[in-house]
């Protein structure tokens, strides 16, 4: 591919289809005896979309590998009977959710690294955050593997730019000093090993903790934070926007 | 950016070319992990004479900034000198046996350099770097080398197709490589990464050299056939372009932009005996 970027400035690939040799990769992958987790809410009227997302999934997601799929939701009895493939499993946890959005996404970060650190850090080698809201439409495989990933957002604009999202209140825990930021990642699908994840979801977590402390947030919260976190913390590998395609666009 | 090269293998591991990287993102990252790199360099018989001008040339150049344990293995310890290094640069030498032929002496380095490694170097250093001695640095080796198991791209063999790699082809060997298969032709020059990633992948070099030797068969390369093998089943992490492993004899090609670490001009038949 010599129409797109396919590494960052600090080396780390990033993710095109044509880049890479899924063969190869899973030869690897199997040669390490890995399991992969995922990890979603369907909360409130998002349990709608529960049988598309784990249909999808369940077909493309790391197919022929084992995948372990957490579904955090407020409401379990309304989950039919979901058909896994023989090595992936899904585990249901019920969430009592907070009823203002705001808190949703701080709850979700809490809730996923108190979860990671009692058990998803014994079950599974690397997790992976995904939006419900979706579903997929072709193979995502083991090349998504690695230390951190993160998506490049389909509304990704430099940094040169005027930001739809990145946080402009300079007193925010997850402000970006103008000109700064590599690419703008999106929220709804990033992953990487599970240490790594844990500390992503703490440092999210402590940040619009206590921003919403000093009165400050936003319905696009934790994707600021998830932003400011990466720019400190590198990725070391980054998705193209053929992972996670807004349809709004 | 470079549209003229390959920048990441089909593995996505990283190529790295100038061009590729931004120095300064990287030294930002690593800088503050308070690392320190070893370099292993064997100098034995008549290579001792290539000792100083590696040193001078490593002193400038290689991961400048950053702390550095040179460990020289030799056969004459005090033959080698000792410039004076930069702060946080210190060097060793390690005492090793000659033998009587350049190849012999070339192919125990992997088992020299495991043996060290499990005894001292693994407490000291976070990543190694193998290196041959009879080169000079001309420009920055950085953190951009670092990685898990990095591997280079021999200089002859970067541009051509791979059934022209001089793999080691007689099936009797433990080095073996048939036609048709291949990533990349490594060069024996350098190879690196993390301390426990050297000591496995030397292991396992040195355990298929001594399945050669017992079955009086010697790789047409020596270990270089040996580390091509290895890295066509553990793929490295990184490579590193040919600007890491340059051969001045060669005239420079489009796409090499900035010599790094190149060959010292030397009289073979004189050194190797």
């Amino acid at each position: 591919r010599r129409d797109v970027l396919v590494l960052t400035p600090w080396l780390a690939p990033i993710v095109w289809e044509g880049t890479f040799s899924r063969d190869i990769l899973d030869a690897q992958y199997l040669q390490k005896n890995l399991v992969t987790g995922v990890v979603t809410f369907a909360v409130e009227k998002y349990w709608l979309f529960i049988e598309g997302f784990m249909s999808s999934a369940n077909k493309y997601f790391l197919a022929g590998h084992p995948v372990n799929f957490y579904l955090f939701t407020d409401s379990p009895e309304k989950i039919s009977h979901l058909q896994m493939a023989p090595e992936n499993h899904l585990f249901v946890i019920p969430v009592q959710d907070d009823p203002r959005w705001q808190d949703l996404s701080r709850s979700r970060m809490d809730i996923l690294s108190s979860y990671i650190q009692r058990q998803f850090q014994h079950e599974v080698d690397y997790l992976y955050s995904m939006d419900i809201n979706v579903q997929l439409l072709a193979h995502i495989g083991v090349e998504i593997i690695d230390a951190l990933v993160a998506t490049i957002s389909s509304w990704q604009v430099t940094p040169q730019q005027d930001n739809k999202a990145s946080e402009t209140q300079p007193e925010s825990q997850s402000a970006i000093p103008e000109g700064q930021g590599d690419f703008y990642y999106t929220a709804s699908f990033y992953g990487g090993s599970v240490a790594e994840v844990y500390k992503l979801t703490r440092a999210c977590s402590a940040g619009l903790v206590e921003d919403r402390e000093n009165g400050i947030e936003g319905p696009w919260h934790h994707e600021s934070h998830l932003n400011r976190y990466l720019l400190q913390h590198k990725p070391t590998r980054l998705l193209s926007p053929e992972y996670y395609w807004d349809t709004e666009l | 950016r470079r549209r003229d090269v390959l920048t990441v293998t089909p593995w996505l591991a990283p190529i790295v070319w100038e061009g590729t990287f931004d120095p300064d993102v990287l030294d930002s990252a690593y800088k503050p992990l308070n690392l320190t790199i070893g370099v292993t360099a064997f100098a034995v018989g008549k290579y001792t004479r290539f000792v100083r001008r590696f040193l001078d040339s490593a002193e400038q150049h290689f991961l400048r900034g950053y702390r550095v344990n040179y460990y020289i293995f030799t056969d004459s310890p005090q033959s080698i000198p000792r410039p004076q290094l930069q702060p946080g640069r210190s060097l060793v030498t390690v005492p090793v046996q000659g033998y009587p032929s350049w190849q012999e002496i070339s192919m125990r380095r992997m088992e020299a350099i495991n043996r060290h490694v499990a005894k001292e170097s693994q407490g000291q250093v976070r990543y190694l770097f193998c290196l041959d001695i009879d080169m000079v640095f001309h420009n920055p080796w950085g953190p951009e080398t670092l990685g898990d198991m990095v591997a280079a791209i021999h200089p002859g063999y970067f541009d051509v197709p791979r059934e022209q790699f001089p793999y080691e082809r007689r099936s009797s060997s433990a080095a073996f490589i048939p036609e048709g298969e291949g990533d990349f032709y490594y060069g024996g020059a350098v190879f690196g990464g993390l301390v426990e990633k050297v000591y496995e992948f030397t292991k396992m070099c040195h355990m298929t050299i001594l399945a050669d030797k017992a079955n009086g068969i010697m790789a047409v390369w020596q270990e270089e056939s040996h580390l091509n093998r290895h890295f066509l089943s553990h793929k490295p992490s990184k490579l590193l372009s040919p600007e890491y492993i340059w051969d001045d004899r060669k005239p420079k090609p489009p796409q090499i932009h900035l010599v790094r670490f190149s060959t010292v001009n030397k009289n073979y038949k004189e050194v190797r005996n």
